[in-house]
């Protein structure tokens, strides 16, 4: 056992340093790196392009704003709420409202407000601004409302003073909350789309990774055969042995990889503020996409090192991997166009704990949030389940045809003995 | 058996209906080296792949110091397969290296016993080179370090000295004779006739999955055939006809070439030569191992 340990860790090993030192995964690592890094750069600009379309996205812009002398009581408190919300509010004097039309039709200004604090007018050019007329709205309401106390003979700061002092108290009833809401219950609509955003980002990550490992073991595998290696190699250790070091190896080079640019990816998308999830959230989040990844590879990289056995040239490996990479790009359609619609419904949960589909669909159903822990942990086990059975197999099928050279092995003959 | 030896004990095997090895035995003792000899598909490959494990046999056993060989034994064996092969990008000491761990050398040991046989080889200059980048004849050194490194209890060698230059066959000619001489059995498999009668104590000669001769070169040459080389200027061509055991296999111009079954008297041969005439020349020859070949492979053609 410990011979077969230290076996599997040598392939393993020369796997890895074969490749961690090669030109091709460094450059490639780089420029993976360098595209998620832009990605939240690139966000953060195409936010502040839509900005005033919606004050929820975070917006530097400030709104020009013209004031009447009429409606001039107005301005302390417009400057008090830009300095609250955003975008900002900038406030310049008019002489009236002609001339402030005028600048709003030149683009001077964005508005002009005229009329009386307690009955303003905004003009505006087309353009809606929510966010002034909600300030305007509710700056008129307070002003009305200070107006008809002092008629009643109230003293407005001394009833506001007190209206202040009322409490509410809040109590948490905790997750029976949730439940009988649905899973997505208790989830702000800014954080579903944050989730949704990171299960269909770490979702395409986990497929690339899944197909660029995939295609180096199969690839892997061929070289050897090509080359006459491996009966140099099985001469001393054994097939399986040689299989699940090379398995081992490239998907500790992909993990490497994964985990690099995972990290990178998330530590740019918070730095920049695109992501504001927890960052307790955002570690979870990832530590499921690395097992998936682990999950996914094993049984994907087998699947690939048995069916790449049965050839002896590059030139045939397309031809018997293609059913494999099947495999794994349905599920990969089905998990983005299905899932983020409907995340819950019947079909998305029962094929996210298929093995094949799993290592797709789960780590999205989790990125979405609401998986209840009974499914996750079920989709890990029968994963689990399928690549012993996928490693028995495959593992005989590599035994059986790595040795045969020329001609593609039948699968029929592999599966047979010896 | 004696201390060391490597046995191979009837071992059949069938891919399907075809018969690939039929009850093959062989056995190389320690400090002796064995040619393999049979045309292509006889089985010699088979008989060594299962030698090595690499394959399993239908039936049959193989021993090394009379123990069944198992995972421990065969990592102590050097093997070079007739397909040659080795990881073209990897360098060659590197390589050498990851082949001696893992034939369960330690990291230190594999990288001095790599170091130890490029120099031996004259690769040294070589070392931080990939594979590739190797002339042919270089690679075959490469080849023959990596059924080395890890200083083999047994050889077994398929095909070592195809595609070699006369240089590199004189090379590896006296590393396996310095392995034979310190004790190591090794056997190997050859078309290169006179190269296994120039090398080895004794030849195996395989047909159709079965042993059929196995000796000391001496020992096969003797029990073969004998032929008579006749020169009688005067003898008419059928001289020899109707002498019992006698065949003709030439005659031109009063030189004559007899073969000599077991029940032929060559005394007589002589006095009926001598009945013709004068008798210039009268000689034994001893059958070549390229004529044993020859004749082994050929007989009983359709069994």
């Amino acid at each position: 056992m410990k011979r077969t340990l230290h076996t599997v860790w040598l392939v393993a090993r020369r796997e890895l340093q074969t490749r961690v030192r090669t030109r091709a995964f460094v450059l490639g690592t780089l420029l993976m790196a360098l595209l998620v890094l832009a990605f939240p750069v690139v966000m953060l600009f195409a936010g502040a392009s839509n900005a005033p379309e919606d004050d929820l996205s975070a917006s530097d812009s400030t709104t020009r704003l013209g004031i009447t002398p009429s409606a001039n009581g107005l301005a302390e408190s417009l400057e008090r709420k830009a300095g609250v919300d955003r975008p900002a509010i900038s406030i310049r004097k008019v002489a009236d409202t002609e001339m402030g039309k005028n600048l709003v039709h030149e683009g001077e200004l964005d508005g002009v407000v005229a009329g009386t604090p307690t009955a303003p007018e905004l003009f505006v050019e087309q353009h809606v601004f929510p966010h002034l007329e909600r300030a305007l709205t509710t700056i008129t309401y307070n002003n009305q409302l200070d107006a008809e106390m002092s008629d009643a003979g109230l003293d407005p700061q001394a009833v506001r003073d007190r209206a202040g002092q009322g409490e509410v108290a809040i109590i948490s009833m905790g997750q029976s909350q949730d439940a009988a809401d649905g899973p997505m219950a208790g989830i702000s609509d800014a954080e579903k789309a944050q989730r949704l955003i990171i299960a269909m980002i770490s979702t395409f990550l986990l497929y690339m990774f899944l197909i660029m490992t995939g295609q180096m073991i199969a690839q892997g595998v061929v070289e050897e055969k090509s080359s006459r290696v491996v009966e140099v190699l099985l001469a001393t250790i054994r097939s399986t042995e040689l299989m699940a070091g090379k398995i081992v190896g490239i998907g500790i080079t992909g993990l490497i990889q994964f985990a690099v640019i995972g990290v990178l990816g998330f530590a740019a998308a918070t730095a920049t503020a695109v992501l504001t999830l927890p960052t307790f959230t955002v570690a979870g989040l990832l530590g499921w996409a690395v097992l998936w990844f682990l999950l996914g590879f094993t049984l994907y990289a087998t699947m690939l090192a048995a069916a790449s056995s049965l050839v002896s040239r590059q030139e045939d490996l397309q031809s018997v991997i293609t059913p494999v990479i099947m495999m794994l790009i349905v599920p990969f359609f089905v998990g983005v166009s299905v899932l983020p619609n409907n995340p819950d419904g019947t079909a998305g949960t029962v094929l996210s704990m298929v093995p094949g589909f799993s290592p797709m669909l789960m780590p999205m159903r989790v990125a979405l949030g609401g998986v209840p822990l009974w499914q996750g942990a079920l989709s890990v086990v029968l994963s689990l389940v399928a690549s012993a059975a996928v490693l028995w197999l495959g593992g005989r099928i590599y035994s059986n045809a790595v040795l045969r050279t020329g001609a593609r092995v039948r699968l029929k003959d592999a599966l047979r003995a010896s | 058996m004696p201390e060391g030896a490597l046995e191979i004990d009837r071992i059949s095997k069938r891919y399907g209906d075809v018969v690939a090895l039929d009850e093959m035995s062989l056995t190389v003792r320690s400090g002796e080296m064995l040619g393999f000899v049979g045309s292509n598909g006889a089985g010699k490959t088979t008989t060594m792949r299962i030698a090595l494990g690499v394959l399993a046999a239908d039936s049959g056993q193989v021993r090394y110091d009379d123990a069944p060989v198992d995972r421990m034994t065969r990592s102590r064996i050097g093997y070079m397969p007739e397909e040659r092969g080795l990881y073209p990008k990897m360098k060659v000491l590197e390589q050498l290296r990851y082949l001696g761990e893992l034939h369960g050398m330690e990291r230190a040991a594999a990288d001095r016993a790599a170091n130890w046989w490029t120099e031996r080889l004259e690769l040294s200059e070589r070392r931080g080179d990939q594979l590739q980048k190797l002339s042919l004849g270089n690679q075959q050194r490469v080849q023959l370090a990596a059924a080395l490194i890890h200083d083999p209890a047994v050889l077994i060698l398929d095909e070592p000295f195809s595609g070699l230059d006369p240089v590199a066959v004189e090379v590896m000619s006296t590393v396996l004779r310095e392995m034979r001489d310190r004790g190591v059995p090794v056997v190997f498999s050859s078309h290169q006739l006179e190269l296994v009668q120039r090398l080895c104590d004794r030849v195996g000669i395989v047909r159709r999955g079965r042993m059929i001769a196995d000796g000391t070169v001496e020992e096969l040459r003797s029990s073969g055939p004998v032929r008579l080389n006749v020169h009688a200027p005067e003898a008419p061509a059928d001289w020899a006809e109707g002498l019992p055991g006698v065949n003709v296999e030439s005659s031109e111009n009063g030189h004559t070439t007899l073969r000599l079954d077991d029940t032929a008297d060559d005394q007589r041969v002589l006095r009926a030569a001598l009945e013709t005439g004068p008798v210039h020349e009268f000689s034994r020859t001893r059958p070549s191992l390229t004529d044993l070949f020859r004749d082994a492979v050929t007989e009983e053609p359709d069994e």
